[in-house]
């Protein structure tokens, strides 16, 4: 396996790159500071990558910030979809991350259970 | 706390975000026969004056206050100074940051590494516009990922897209098999 088969990647995406950028859909921001690091926002970070490769979802992007000032819901994570309010999730392992990913991300059911603050 | 050498790097790497770097480096070193593992954070971040940097490592150093630090770096040195190693750091303002740790690889305290392979990829795909270099050895081979390169070749395309990542995940497994 060699990096160079990228650029065969990028040949195969080439014709919707520029709708993709367009359009991303969501935005899931993942809180890693120490208490977030400490508290297992890796694992959750990696299972949040795992199902949008798994799924394909061309339109969500996953990013990270630093510490969210709620150390103790750690780990967190937002969900900001273009035109509706920010959902905040705490307490989150990766297997509710990916419970997030199939209930709210692809079928549009925010997980109220884990929700901790809409804004 | 922080269970894992991979969290303390996970950690670091947020910090040199934190202080605007575009540029990062992670080495991690595995030496059986020096019975040393090693691990340095570069950073082309804002840096830090001497009252800051004392205070990163001693937090009860200064008394001002409103100073965003986290109990990271303590923690990380108390870790390698308990596991027969060192922590050194280097920080100049407006050109960077370095942070070294050293451990002895058979000390009964020393944590475990943790996963490499995930800590890598989940840095890399969730920081797409920081440049990262990783060089990851023990003592028969080295491997090394640049992502800088890898957004070259990727022409355009988002490091974080579905295929991508599901290629990089493979590659990494693959490359890294050796280390963990």
């Amino acid at each position: 396996m060699k990096l160079e088969d990228l650029k065969k990647i990028r040949e195969k995406a080439a014709k919707d790159i520029e709708l993709r950028q367009k359009n991303a859909r969501i935005k899931i921001v993942v809180g890693m500071g120490t208490s977030g690091i400490a508290a297992g926002a890796r694992e959750v970070l990696k299972a949040l990558l795992d199902e949008i490769a798994a799924r394909n979802l061309t339109d969500v992007m996953v990013t990270q910030t630093g510490e969210k000032g709620l150390a103790s819901h750690e780990p967190m994570i937002e969900v900001h979809e273009e035109g509706k309010d920010v959902v905040i999730y705490g307490n989150i392992d990766a297997e509710k991350a990916r419970r997030i990913v199939a209930e709210h991300i692809v079928n549009h059911n925010p997980v109220t259970e884990y929700v901790i603050e809409v804004k | 706390m922080m269970d894992e050498i991979c969290a303390h790097i996970a950690d670091l790497v947020v910090n040199s975000i934190s202080a605007g770097a575009k540029h990062i480096k992670v080495s991690i070193e595995k030496s059986n026969v020096k019975n040393e593992l090693f691990v340095k954070v570069s950073d082309d971040g804002k840096g830090m004056d001497e009252s800051t940097l004392k205070h990163v490592i001693d937090p009860f150093f200064s008394t001002k206050t409103g100073r965003k630090v986290g109990l990271g770096i303590p923690l990380l040195k108390g870790t390698a100074e308990t596991c027969g190693g060192s922590f050194n750091i280097k920080s100049i303002q407006g050109k960077g940051t370095d942070i070294m740790a050293s451990f002895q690889l058979s000390h009964p305290d020393l944590p475990p590494l943790g996963n490499v392979k995930d800590t890598i990829l989940v840095l890399s795909i969730s920081n797409p516009e920081v440049d990262f270099f990783f060089d990851i050895k023990n003592d028969i081979m080295s491997f090394t990922f640049n992502t800088k390169e890898i957004k070259t070749l990727l022409d355009g395309l988002p490091i974080n897209s579905p295929e991508v990542i599901k290629f990089l995940k493979n590659y990494l497994d693959e490359h890294l098999d050796f280390f963990n």
